[in-house]
């Protein structure tokens, strides 16, 4: 079996699935039966002043009967006192000397403030901090959580009062919340931090009840955004890991969350380059035992490829992801239609008839049945009819050979360019 | 103790109630998501009628069962009785994709549980038209007739269903067993049609209570949708002894309570191995009949029943005897049934239509004992009444264009199981229904340019 240990800026865990900072991780009950369980580590429920929660506090979206697409939440920061939360942690670590204990933690915009619980916290025997700059509601009116984390001064000073007094690794963890997250990241390396963790949640509102008008939820019928995660946001997220992956700039290990639902998905953001993932809407929906098969599936994918390590797959795909500039113009796909296969529904007509580029003819061969062809020279290759196919194998995307060379955007336009001046110098 | 009559009844009354239950609303939640919303999807296709299936599916997934009935009923306006008496695996289900991947959509399950949203919300899903001054007689309110009385109701005519039962609805009210199509469904349909402003006139009978031309005389067109009459003789001796009964007559018995006690403890042969003698059989059975029998003088393979039906009968207990030709009914010294007489038959070569004929075996006669003997070798058709109609018909078959529905007599359509028969038409309701829509839409068009308006 592969060697699924994962060392995330020298914090260490059996494997690399972790339960994220969130309602899974209020307890050291919780903690030590997700431990047993067989999660690797823990980000604890975020640590800083106790709040005062609402009753209502969650809302899922569903898709055509698939239930928790997504998932949107309003509830704070932990609502227990801090002393009580750090002896639960200094129990679960004495219980679990090999798992990860990840204090998340969020105080006022004070050096004083991150000094103090940057002590209390690391007192109690955790292997690390999270600084939780991304929680983007409710805390975030009072100044905490992504209105720290949205402003990039913030996120620096923040990081490095936290680091002034810390002795363990400092994780920042980082919102959506910004159009470009590097922004944010740079500063937490800035900072000094060890290590950058992401995505928090998305500003979401998830529904409107149309029956009563109220925002779903609403807590007395009255309604306030809140923080959207689960399936729906892992491109997302994904796409956010990547951009600070293959920036040079934050050349820190990375946490990789948001939407992580199942092994294949873990493997997505290590290849993209998370040293390990954290988990919370997919433990919400089915309990702590589906990390059995995150890790069994995990393994086994390493185990079949020869690969010894889970680590040897950290930041893979990171080359391969680029700016659009970069890609080469003249690579060229095409549909093709397998008739055998094919079971007529004609949804790849349809969907390229009207929305895409006409290109999918319904035929009769020559026995009279119903038949799809693809007219190649008129298909762009946008892969739509392989999307909308409800068969596996009945259209695949085929790599045509060019008889051009390889050409990105950006070497057209400099080649542009350098023939102009091959002009003006003329 | 002897047990009450009320509680007999309710014990019956079990046996008939709705042997396919109705989808739970998750269930049918679930089913709709796994429709693929196919484009020209083959099951429209299928459907006599033309339903558009995927959309009134869709429909169900959104939530929208107002717009799911209406897309159903629009196209059929029997569409809630074809829910559950479609052969649909003959049809939409049968044509449905994901019989090429998975299994096929439960499109007739789905449909009911559309149609039953309706019915139980007392939706009201059309409007008639803007009278147009034209009025239509229909003759048989059954399912091609109120097909078409529907259509021609909602493009503004004047229409008059005259029905020779007590209730309008004809087969689906009478004829098919109540375990797969109670009444209220049919009467329900029968209302919708007559919440346009049709009215039927019930236990009237054409040629007998008001002659046939004094329609043709006061309405700018007439419809015939007469259908077909009662089972034929056996021509057997012994016909008309007590205990002989018709199966379409024994089925229409059990359509309403309370139920007759004829059949409790008897021994039951049924003759013939369609869908009617399929009916007859489970109908005696749930009648409290000790032993049910299917004579049929073919075989296994020749029977006309759906396969469905077979099985069905066949898990009631009914058992089937295979080339068994009927020679004689036998009765005691009162006239009543004590047996029937058959001899072995057996196949010979197939003649030119495909279909195997049977011979006598020599000497091979014997006696079946039974108490009832339940007749269902097809029916017969109103035959003296269509020829002093005067119009073309091939031996009780009212001929006609099939394009139009259109007879002989340009004033006259026709449509239904009265058009059904010698290579003409489709047995099925869901076929009386496209008919009756099609008399409808040819009638208006030769109608169009004598409007008023």
């Amino acid at each position: 079996m592969a060697d699924l240990r994962t060392n995330l800026a020298g914090i260490t865990s059996p494997n690399p699935f972790w339960l994220a900072s969130a309602p899974p991780t209020n307890s050291g009950y919780q903690v030590q039966r997700a431990f047993e369980a067989g999660w690797g580590g823990a980000v604890w429920k975020t640590l800083g002043d106790p709040i005062l929660n609402v009753s209502s506090r969650y809302a899922a979206v569903h898709f055509n009967g698939q239930r928790v697409a997504g998932f949107n939440n309003i509830e704070l920061i932990t609502d227990r006192p801090l002393e009580v939360n750090l002896n639960e942690i200094y129990e679960t670590k004495k219980k679990f000397p090999n798992h990860a204990v990840v204090a998340s933690l969020m105080v006022e915009p004070n050096q004083d403030a991150w000094h103090e619980i940057v002590k209390k916290t690391e007192a109690a025997g955790v292997d690390g901090l999270e600084l939780n700059f991304g929680c983007p509601h409710g805390m975030a009116e009072r100044g905490m959580g992504s209105a720290s984390g949205q402003v990039p001064e913030l996120v620096e000073k923040q990081t490095y009062w936290a680091k002034e007094a810390a002795e363990t690794p400092v994780i920042v963890k980082l919102t959506p919340n910004i159009t470009d997250i590097t922004a944010t990241a740079e500063a937490a390396v800035r900072g000094g931090a060890d290590a950058v963790s992401m995505i928090n949640t998305i500003n979401s509102l998830a529904g409107v009840d149309i029956d009563t008008w109220r925002p779903i939820p609403h807590v007395g019928g009255k309604g306030a955004h809140g923080g959207y995660c689960g399936p729906a946001v892992k491109p997302i997220a994904l796409n956010m890991v990547s951009e600070c992956a293959r920036n040079s700039r934050i050349n820190v290990p990375i946490s990789g969350m948001g939407g992580v639902s199942n092994w294949q998905n873990a493997i997505e953001f290590m290849l993209m380059g998370a040293s390990n993932v954290q988990i919370c809407t997919a433990a919400m929906h089915h309990g702590f035992r589906i990390v059995e098969d995150l890790i069994d599936g995990l393994s086994t994918y390493l185990d079949e490829r020869g690969i010894l390590s889970v680590q040897d797959i950290i930041g893979k795909s990171v080359p391969s992801f680029s700016d659009w500039g970069n890609l080469d113009l003249n690579y060229k796909v095409v549909a093709r239609i397998n008739n055998d296969v094919c079971i007529n529904c004609n949804k790849c007509h349809i969907a390229c008839e009207d929305t895409s580029h006409q290109c999918i003819d319904m035929l009769k061969d020559p026995k009279g049945h119903a038949i799809l062809q693809v007219r190649e020279e008129d298909c762009v290759g946008c892969n739509l009819c392989s999307i909308v196919c409800p068969v596996d194998g009945a259209i695949d995307m085929v790599e045509l050979k060019s008889d051009l060379p390889p050409m990105t955007w950006n070497e057209r336009q400099s080649l542009i360019t350098s023939l102009k001046d091959h002009k003006v110098t003329k | 103790m002897s047990t009450s009559e009320p509680m007999i009844q309710r014990e019956i009354q079990k046996r008939f109630n709705e042997v396919t239950p109705p989808l739970t609303n998750q269930e049918a939640f679930q089913e709709s998501q796994r429709c693929l919303y196919c484009y020209d999807a083959p099951c429209i296709q299928a459907c006599p009628t033309g339903i558009d299936i995927p959309t009134f599916i869709k429909k169900i997934a959104s939530g929208n069962m107002k717009g799911s009935a209406k897309t159903i009923m629009t196209a059929n306006p029997v569409g809630a009785s074809c829910a559950r008496v479609c052969p649909t695996e003959e049809l939409c289900e049968g044509a449905c994709v994901l019989n090429h991947s998975t299994k096929p959509i439960l499109i007739g399950n789905l449909q009911r549980y559309a149609t039953d949203w309706a019915i139980k919300n007392d939706q009201v899903l059309f409007k008639e038209g803007q009278p147009n001054g034209k009025s239509v007689a229909i003759v048989g309110g059954g399912p091609a007739g109120l097909s078409a009385a529907r259509e021609l109701a909602l493009l503004g005519y004047s229409v008059t269903v005259y029905e020779a039962e007590k209730q309008a609805g004809g087969l689906d009210t009478y004829g098919i067993v109540s375990f797969r199509l109670p009444k209220a469904i049919s009467l329900w349909e029968v209302e919708q049609i007559e919440n346009l402003g049709v009215t039927i006139k019930t236990g009237v009978k054409i040629g007998i209570d008001i002659p046939f031309h004094e329609l043709l005389s006061t309405n700018d067109r007439v419809i015939l949708a007469i259908g077909m009459a009662n089972v034929p003789d056996l021509q057997i001796p012994g016909e008309n002894a007590e205990g002989v009964y018709d199966a379409i007559e024994l089925v229409k018995m059990t359509k309403d309570a309370p139920f007759p006690s004829h059949l409790k403890d008897k021994k039951v042969v049924v003759i013939g191995a369609g869908n009617t003698a399929i009916d007859g059989a489970t109908c005696s059975v749930r009648l409290g009949a000790e032993n049910v029998k299917i004579l049929y003088r073919r075989s296994e393979q020749e029977m006309t029943a759906y396969d469905f039906e077979y099985e069905f009968a066949k898990q009631d207990g009914v058992e089937f005897r295979w080339l068994t030709q009927p020679v004689e009914i036998v009765t005691n010294k009162s006239g009543q049934v004590t047996g029937m007489k058959c001899v072995k038959m057996k196949l010979s070569e197939a003649a030119e239509d495909g279909r195997r004929r049977t011979e006598p075996i020599p000497n091979s006669e014997f006696l079946i004992e039974c108490d009832a003997i339940v007749k269902a070798i097809g029916q017969k058709r109103h035959l003296s009444f269509i020829e002093d109609l005067g119009i073309a018909h091939n031996d009780g078959v009212i001929l006609i264009n099939p394009d139009t529905m259109e007879t002989s007599n340009p004033k006259i359509y026709a449509c239904g199981d009265v058009i059904f028969g010698k290579g003409q038409g489709e047995a099925m309701v869901v076929s009386a229904a496209q008919q009756g829509k099609t008399a409808a839409y040819h009638m208006h068009e030769s109608l169009k340019e004598t409007y008023s308006a």
